[in-house]
């Protein structure tokens, strides 16, 4: 079993619903197709470096298990069987979580995250622990202290971030499946730039336990795959209530499977962001993106163009009330109970040696989001700063409540510009954040979104995604919309858009 | 606004990150540009708009008391950085006068 097998190099192309199917009528195995996976990250992950820990002892030992149960005639779920990435900032016992941080560098959690232990619970063999902007700051996964991913598309550029490593993982056909979580955009825009889809669940549709907090009323952990269907039936796995987590939904999972399945967009009223648009934004980014809206007009939905004045606010809004939450939530990391501890001479003080630490452990944009937060908190500023941003937060939701009066979603390019290269913003941390710039909003409101593959630019050849904004709950029309245009495009380029990605240079 | 290294050396105190005088140089005009960026907020939100913490409308929330699983303690000192007698080892926290 290894890639030279003739299945070999297939199974890694496959989707994941197509594999679930073919390993439960037992066509291939589980360990057959994991032991494919891992085969291609040996072979392509010294140049793409989308995972920082690689599983494959465990993995095909669940998928051994797999395998078991299925020859023993047991019914197994949808998704059994079916390798995937996971994020490292998700805790997954007997792996390293480092959250790209030198701060956790070896740390092993003695617990898993509920979302571990759902995809565990499906079937889900998981390959391992992927790259990402360090305590997920960061639209590169420059910001890793473990060095950068690279995007398949072109190696020289950056892969979005924080959750870079798995969306390459995807593009670079090392898994069908992955876990990103999404603060501000961290895997929508990661899913735009690598030609993929992610979805970030409507705040609460999934459990932040075990997810190392970045900002605790933004965080949502989501599903990335290279299908809309692949993706609504993770989406499944991973969602749902839970107790551990205190702002989890008790409600049923929106039938995202359905809608993926239906792909109807007739009748449908969509509403163009104005704001999101003209200056900053690439001309092949917003070409590909009209042809899509053109394309779901074409498919019977209903174009309107709608104002939202408030979301050119949610930039500055978010970036005071992130590194708040992250300045408290990172406080965590004093050096006592877990990770990294420097200068414990015996002489040195708790507070020396916390400060010591703090400065050898966190990179350079940890460090500044911290410290923004310390001041936006600090007294004199709280009003003027965090006061404020809670207010924007309140018009930016006004002025969601006020668009779904009159559509059911809202559209908007996922990031103004395609990939950009490795080292281009790196020091430039407002550059940096205008990466965000449209995925932001719905973090603040905290309702459902997803970046769909919609082309490449012309002037670069580089994947262009499509961002659709859902009501609270309603994270089912993201998959209806994201369904419509796959089938429309995958027609109109003869094959999907990843079918005309560059071949990797394969290791040896 | 203009944040001096002093300022910025007092929030590193603050956020206890012992910086160094070059990272001091570099970062205190870096964060004074993303100060100067998201002061906009100020722009728009007047008096009478109620600020939002939280996405969604949740009260506290209250399991049942009853005894559950939970780590072993040698499960919960696995991370740490030291530990001595099955408890974490750390710094001394009094000051020199102590």
């Amino acid at each position: 079993m290894s890639a030279s097998t003739s299945s070999g190099p297939d199974l890694t192309r496959s989707t994941a619903a197509d594999l679930a199917a073919r390993i439960a009528a037992q066509e291939i195995s589980a360990v057959e197709v994991t032991q494919a996976h891992l085969d291609r990250i040996a072979a392509v992950d010294p140049a793409v470096h989308a995972f920082l820990h690689v599983d494959g002892e465990r993995a095909l030992a669940q998928a051994a298990a797999i395998d078991t149960r299925i020859s023993s005639g047991e019914q197994v779920g949808p998704l059994a069987g079916v390798p995937l990435a996971l994020k490292d900032v998700l805790t997954y016992s007997g792996a390293p979580t480092t959250c790209g941080s030198k701060f956790l560098e070896g740390w092993v959690p003695p617990y898993d995250a509920t979302v571990t232990k759902r995809l565990l619970d499906a079937g889900i063999v998981i390959l391992g622990k992927t790259n990402m902007d360090e305590f997920a700051m960061g639209s590169s996964t420059e910001n890793s202290a473990y060095g950068p991913t690279h995007n398949p598309w072109d190696l020289d550029r950056i892969p979005g971030g924080s959750g870079g490593g798995s969306s390459a993982s995807l593009a670079a056909f090392e898994a069908p499946l992955a876990i990103g979580t999404d603060t501000g955009g961290s895997i929508r825009q990661p899913a735009a730039v690598t030609g993929t889809v992610g979805v970030k669940p409507t705040y609460g549709g999934t459990s932040r336990y075990g997810l190392v907090a970045l900002a605790s009323s933004l965080d949502q952990p989501g599903p990335c795959a290279r299908t809309v269907l692949d993706a609504a039936l993770l989406h499944e796995v991973i969602a749902g209530y839970d107790p551990a987590d205190s702002t989890s939904i008790d409600a049923p999972v929106p039938p995202v499977v359905e809608a993926a399945r239906s792909g109807d967009v007739s009748g449908m009223r969509i509403g163009v962001v104005k704001e999101f648009s003209g200056e900053g934004y690439a001309p092949g980014v917003e070409q590909r993106f009209r042809e899509a809206v053109a394309t779901l007009e074409k498919l019977g939905a209903e174009i309107v163009e709608v104002s939202c004045p408030s979301f050119t606010y949610a930039m500055p809004a978010y970036y005071l009330i992130l590194p708040s939450e992250a300045s408290s939530n990172l406080a965590k990391f004093d050096s006592m109970r877990y990770g990294l501890r420097v200068g414990d001479n015996g002489v040195a003080s708790a507070e020396e040696v916390m400060a010591a630490t703090r400065e050898a452990g966190f990179g350079a944009e940890v460090k500044r989001r911290i410290m923004i937060g310390t001041y936006a908190l600090s007294s004199g500023y709280y009003d003027a700063y965090y006061g404020q941003a809670q207010k924007v937060r309140t018009l930016i939701i006004n002025d969601f409540n006020k668009a779904y009066e009159q559509v059911d979603v809202l559209v908007s390019p996922t990031t103004p510009t395609t990939a950009f290269k490795l080292g281009e913003k790196v020091d430039d941390p407002l550059a940096m954040y205008l990466n965000d710039l449209c995925t932001i909003p719905s973090n603040l409101a905290g309702n459902a979104s997803a970046s769909f593959p919609v082309g490449l630019a012309p002037e670069d050849g580089l994947p262009v995604g499509l961002q659709v904004i859902a009501p609270p709950l309603a994270d089912d029309r993201l998959y209806r919309v994201g369904a419509a245009l796959e089938r429309a495009l995958t027609d109109s380029w003869g094959g999907p858009l990843l079918s005309g990605i560059p071949e990797l240079e394969v290791a040896r | 606004m203009a944040l001096s290294r002093e300022e910025v050396a007092a929030l590193g105190r603050l956020a206890r990150i012992e910086l160094s005088t070059e990272e001091l140089e570099h970062l205190a005009p870096q964060l004074d540009q993303i100060l100067e960026h998201v002061a906009r907020v100020s722009e728009v939100a007047a008096a009478d708009i109620q600020p939002t913490s939280h996405p969604l409308p949740l009260s506290n929330v209250f399991r049942s008391d009853e005894v559950r699983e939970c780590l072993s303690a040698e499960e919960a000192l696995s991370g740490a950085p030291a530990v001595e007698d099955g408890r974490f080892r750390v710094p001394r926290i009094l000051g020199e006068s102590a």
